[in-house]
Parts: C-alpha cells; structure tokens; sequence
C-alpha cells in the first residue's frame, strides 16, 4: 500500500541490455544488467538523491522510470498509476507530468531554436497554450521563473553561459507543470562557481512550485546538499538507502563509507585529520557482476558469506534500509 | 619573507611574469597574463580555477608545449633548476620533458599510444633520455608498473592501452611521468574523468611517489577539496591572472581575495550541516576576449568599487600570502563574509 503522498514507486525494477556477437548469425551471448532490482518510494515534495559511480545504473533508472528505454521487469507506479507496460501514446500524458533536466546544457538544446521556442515547444507538443497571447505569457513567466530576462526569448543557445543554459533546459523542463523531475547530473558540467546557483534554483523552485525531484549524481557532497533521502547504488543495486543527514552522521554500508572518505572536504586542517580509507580496486563490469554481494571484490570488511549469498535489503528504521552481511545478525 | 627551508636554497620552478596569447578571430587573447610562482624541491603547488582561468595554459607554458601558431609565449621567464625554459633550443627543451619534467593530462587515453604496448612507451624515455638498453628499460617498465601498484606487472607490459581502465591506463600515465625519476611533475586534472574512489586511489598514489622521489608537483584542479588534501601551497587563477596565493592552510583559513571566498561559500561540503543555502557567486566566469579594465572577478564581486577600474597588483597581504585585491586587507575575516 502506498501513502497518499507518494509520487513514485518503484518496485524490483531491472534494465538488462542485450550484448550481442556475430556479423551473420547474430546472437544474444549475455546481457549487461544495468539496474538488476531496484526498489524505491519517492514522496511529493521531496528530493530521493541516486549516487554511484559509473555502471551503477543510476542513468538508466532515470530513463527506464521516463520509459525512455525498456524495461525488463518489474513495477514502475506514478502518482498511483502502473506504467510499467505502458507504450509511446499511453505515456504520452503521463511525460507531461514527468520530466529530465540532463547534464549537457550544450547537447541538450537544439541551437537552431530560439530560447522562447525550446521552451515552449511542449507547450505546443501537449496543446496546452490556447493561444499566441498565452503562449507568449506562459513562455515570459517560465522564463522569469527561471532567473532569466525576458528580452532573452529571441536569442539562441550559443549565446548563453553553461549557467544560464541549464536554466534553459529547467525552464522547457517546467513548462507543463510536472509534478515530478529526474535530474541526470544537472550540475556535473558546470563551472564550480555556477554549481551553486543552479543547486540553489532548483531548491527554490521546489518551495515555490512542490516540485518532486529525483537528483542524479556522482557528487555525494553536491547530493548530500539537495536531497532529502539519498540512495546508493553499486553496480544495479540499491546498497543502501537513508535520510542525508544520517547518511554522513553514521553511514551503514561498506561502500557508502568508502565514497564518503573517496570526497575530500574542501578544509586542510580537517582533511589533516581526518582517516585516509581509499578502498583498492574498480567497479567490475556490470556483463559479469561478482557472485554474492556485488561489492565483495573490494570490501574491506568481506566475510565468507559475502562471496555466494547475495545480501537482501533489510529495513533498519528511521528510513534506512541496508544491503549488507554486517548487518544480518541484528 | 620566506618559510626556513625555503631559504636555504632558490627554489626548483620560478615562473615570472609569463603571458601567452593566442590569435583568434575576436583578436588577440591573453590566457595567461603577468603569472608568477615558486615552487621548491618536493613541494605539492594547486593551481585552481575554472575554466578559461589560464591554469591549464599556465602549465602547457612551463614546457613549451603551446601550439605555434595560433598561441605565443609573449613574456616572462620559466626558471627551472638555474635555466630559462624559454630561451633554450627546441632540441634541449625536448631533452627536458618527459624527463626532468614529466606531464601528466585528464586524458590518459589521448595521450598513450594505442598502438604501443605498455611497456614499450613506459620504456621509451628511459632508453631515450638515458641511454638505457632495450631489455634493461623493459625490467625497469615492469618495476614501475609495480611501484604505481598495478599488479601483474610482469604481464601488463604487454598490454595495449584500450586493455586498461580507466584507473590503469592513469596508473601507467603515472609510471611514465616517474620513468626517468623527474624533479618535477605537472599533472593537469589528473583525475577529472575518473571514478570517486579510482580518483582518490590515484590522487593518494601521485602524493606517495612524488615524496618518495623527493619530486615538485604542479596539480592543476578545479576542485577545493582535492587542493585541501594534497597541496602545500595554493595558487589561485582568474582569468588569466593570479589572484591569491600562498601555503594551503593559511588560504583555506583567512582568504584574502573575494574571488577565493566566493568560491568557497559556493562548494557544499560533507562535513557540513545539508539543506541550508549556499551562497553563490553571481555571473559567470569571464571571457578572456572580453576581459573587464582592471580587476577581472570586479563585475561578479560584492565589494566592487570604482578602485577596482584599475587593475589590482599582487601583493603581499600576510607574511607568506599574496593577494590581487584593492580590499585585501580588509578581507582578513574568515569565509562567508
């Protein structure tokens, strides 16, 4: 059962890619899981942080709960409704209400088009603005929302910052009042001045509109910073799941612990004191994940039953949950 | 006024007023313009900034690697060990890279051969600049390998690039730039394309070898938190210029130019109370093209003044830490004002 303020719910959602081989007798020789059973609840209002590394398959949970790629199987319900089987027409109206903000403020925008035009083709697309009058209004108070100056509508991307592109693509992303938007590394390829006021937007944004916000990224600190609940991901799994401030305060699993001690803090006299624990190794290739937890390759604290026995996600209280042996007893 | 040990000899690198420039369609740019530093023996120096600051220009300057045309080293002196890098020969300046000055780039893949096993490029220099047999620069590609932790070493060599991860193909950039045992290395945002813990993996690596080998190293990065944990000495650029610089701890704990506290009031940090807003800096980074008279960070800066039309010297604010700010000494607080 699903509380009434719940936007999304994802449950053991997996993404496989088939790998094939052969020039004429093309066969399917394996498959890369990419997301291998995830399962998460995102409320309104609230902003579910996704982090991992490459290959962890936070991406691809994005674009499989947009139904941008297939998914392979499991449940994908938003705003109460099960999408996961729908095609291109039924998302058709749910795509209004679900949108992306992606990383690249540069590929994302298409240069041929003027800024009043990237942002209100959805408008076009879905019908919703009756009329030039309204559709000049709508596209002058996204804009506006958005920090940008209306006399900016008739000019082209190229024209604009990294920053100020970004604000672009978020404005086109509000256009249709969603209720929920996946943010795929929003800030990733900003300058490190501008990351802040692209963070604090989307914060003020969601005060003024209750947007919901799914925030995918590598940078735990900038995660950490926006998001409500963050939850790890390690080779197309959830390792663990929990409010940020306890996420830092006391972090659960071996891996969340190992990416909190990979980010150095911005502060000599801390990073002097602070214990060095670089975990060895990279992240295997997600064709052939280990056996057993997928983290045993590089766990410092591995038991035996870490190498065979794939640990389940176990609630903890207070919103976390772990996947993790060290956890099993309790 | 210098630390004690500084005082004992002149340091390894002293780079005075360089400026590069480049001819583009919109006219002459200066990427690099008046930059000056020491670094000592075994020293860690950052240079920070974002893009279009100059400090990945600054460091292709030290060893002349800027592309002729369009780009042009117009002033300054790059003193290295007693010598002006930029008044030797092309043949001696090739004698010196990769040699007593080795690189190391964001791309690791772009700058290895693909088609050249491993080892051979490791090898290369040895037998090239010092004359080492073949065989005997192999055996010492193999225990290289090793020392940067790569393990089966003895078969690795073997290997093409494309074989490596990401983190090994740094790893050999790594056991390249050591080759011929450098005084000196310069590593341009060595870690920017790869993983959370493969970067910290790598960054803990260079830090380790480079003291072991008593070895400079110029780590060039836009990220203040990598600067906090591996520089000694900290220099930060701004469009083009130096705008502070000075040992890590004292910058980090009284910047002294708006531009370092903007930045540091705009990264959030672990240790730090989530959710509360960060203070950004307003505007965007410069266009060198276009650069403002006198003080290049003025139209984003709070304080701006009619002062800052000129352009502000570097100077010294504090024993031991210099500032391009007409209000440095008015800056003393710390971050967040």
């Amino acid at each position: 059962m699903s509380a009434p303020d719940t936007v999304l719910e994802v449950k053991d959602l997996k993404v496989h890619f088939p790998v094939m081989a052969g020039a004429v007798m093309r066969r399917q020789v394996g498959s890369v899981k990419a997301v291998d059973g995830v399962s998460f609840d995102v409320r309104r209002g609230e902003t579910l942080g996704l982090v991992g590394e490459s290959g962890c398959g936070k991406s691809t949970t994005g674009l499989a709960i947009l139904k941008m790629i297939d998914i392979t199987s499991g449940e994908v319900k938003f705003e109460g409704e099960d999408i996961s089987s729908y095609d291109r027409s039924r998302m058709r109206p749910i795509r209004r209400r679900m949108q992306m903000v992606y990383q690249d403020p540069f590929g994302s925008l298409n240069p041929r088009m003027k800024v009043s035009e990237i942002v209100g083709e959805p408008l076009e697309v879905h019908g919703m603005a009756s009329n030039r009058a309204a559709y000049d209004a709508r596209v002058a108070s996204l804009l506006d929302m958005v920090g940008l100056l209306p006399d900016m509508a008739d000019r082209y991307p190229h024209e604009f910052s990294g920053g100020q592109r970004q604000r672009i693509g978020i404005a086109r992303a509000l256009a249709l009042d969603p209720a929920l938007i996946i943010c795929d590394e929003p800030v990733s390829a900003l300058d490190v001045s501008i990351q802040a006021q692209v963070v604090n937007l989307f914060q003020e944004l969601q005060e003024r509109l209750g947007l919901t916000y799914i925030f995918i990224a590598h940078d735990l600190a900038v995660v950490r910073h926006i998001s409500h609940r963050i939850a790890v991901m390690y080779l197309g799994r959830i390792v663990e799941i929990a409010p940020r401030s306890e996420l830092y305060a006391k972090p659960l699993h071996p891996y969340t612990q190992a990416l909190l001690a990979a980010i150095p803090i911005p502060d000599p006299e801390v990073e002097a004191s602070r214990p060095q624990q670089i975990i060895t190794g990279e992240v295997p290739s997600a064709m052939r994940p280990p056996p057993g937890c997928r983290f045993h390759t590089r766990c410092p604290q591995v038991m035996e039953v870490c190498k065979s026995v794939d640990p389940p996600m176990r609630d903890r209280g207070g919103g976390r949950a772990v996947a993790c042996h060290l956890y099993d007893a309790a | 006024m210098r630390t004690g040990a500084r005082l004992m000899g002149a340091p390894l690198l002293s780079v005075k007023g360089l400026s590069t420039e480049f001819r583009t369609e919109r006219g002459v740019v200066k990427a690099v313009d008046d930059v000056s530093f020491d670094l000592a023996a075994g020293e860690t120096l950052a240079i920070v900034g974002e893009s279009g600051s100059g400090k990945s220009v600054t460091a292709m300057s030290i060893l002349r690697l800027i592309p002729d045309p369009p780009g042009r080293i117009s002033a300054g002196e790059v003193v290295f060990d007693g010598q002006n890098l930029l008044t030797l020969s092309d043949e001696e300046i090739r004698a010196i890279r990769g040699n007593r000055i080795a690189m190391i780039f964001q791309e690791p893949m772009s700058s290895l051969n693909p088609s050249l096993t491993v080892g051979l490029q490791i090898a290369e220099p040895i037998n090239l600049h010092r004359r080492t047999p073949w065989a005997a620069a192999m055996d010492m590609a193999v225990e290289l390998l090793g020392r940067v932790r790569m393990s089966d070493a003895r078969s690795r060599i073997k290997a093409y690039p494309h074989q490596f991860s990401g983190g090994m193909r740094q790893r050999a950039m790594i056991a390249m730039a050591l080759a011929c045992q450098p005084q000196l290395i310069i590593a341009d945002e060595p870690t920017t394309a790869l993983d959370v813990t493969v970067q910290a993996q790598i960054l803990a690596l260079l830090k380790e070898v480079t003291r072991a080998a008593n070895s400079a190293l110029i780590l060039i990065t836009h990220d203040l938190g990598v600067v906090a944990r591996y520089a000694d000495r900290v220099c930060v650029m701004y469009g083009g210029r130096v705008v502070e610089a000075g040992p890590a701890r004292e910058i980090y704990a009284r910047p002294r130019h708006p531009y370092t506290i903007g930045l540091m009031a705009s990264v959030p940090r672990l240790d730090q109370e989530a959710g509360s807003r960060l203070v950004p800096i307003e505007g965007s980074p410069p266009n060198l093209a276009d650069l403002p008279p006198g003080c290049a960070f003025a139209p984003r800066c709070r304080r701006a003044a009619d002062i800052c039309r000129q352009r502000p010297m570097l100077v010294r604010s504090a024993p031991d830490h210099l500032s391009a700010c007409h209000f440095h000494a008015h800056l003393s607080a710390h971050v967040g004002t």
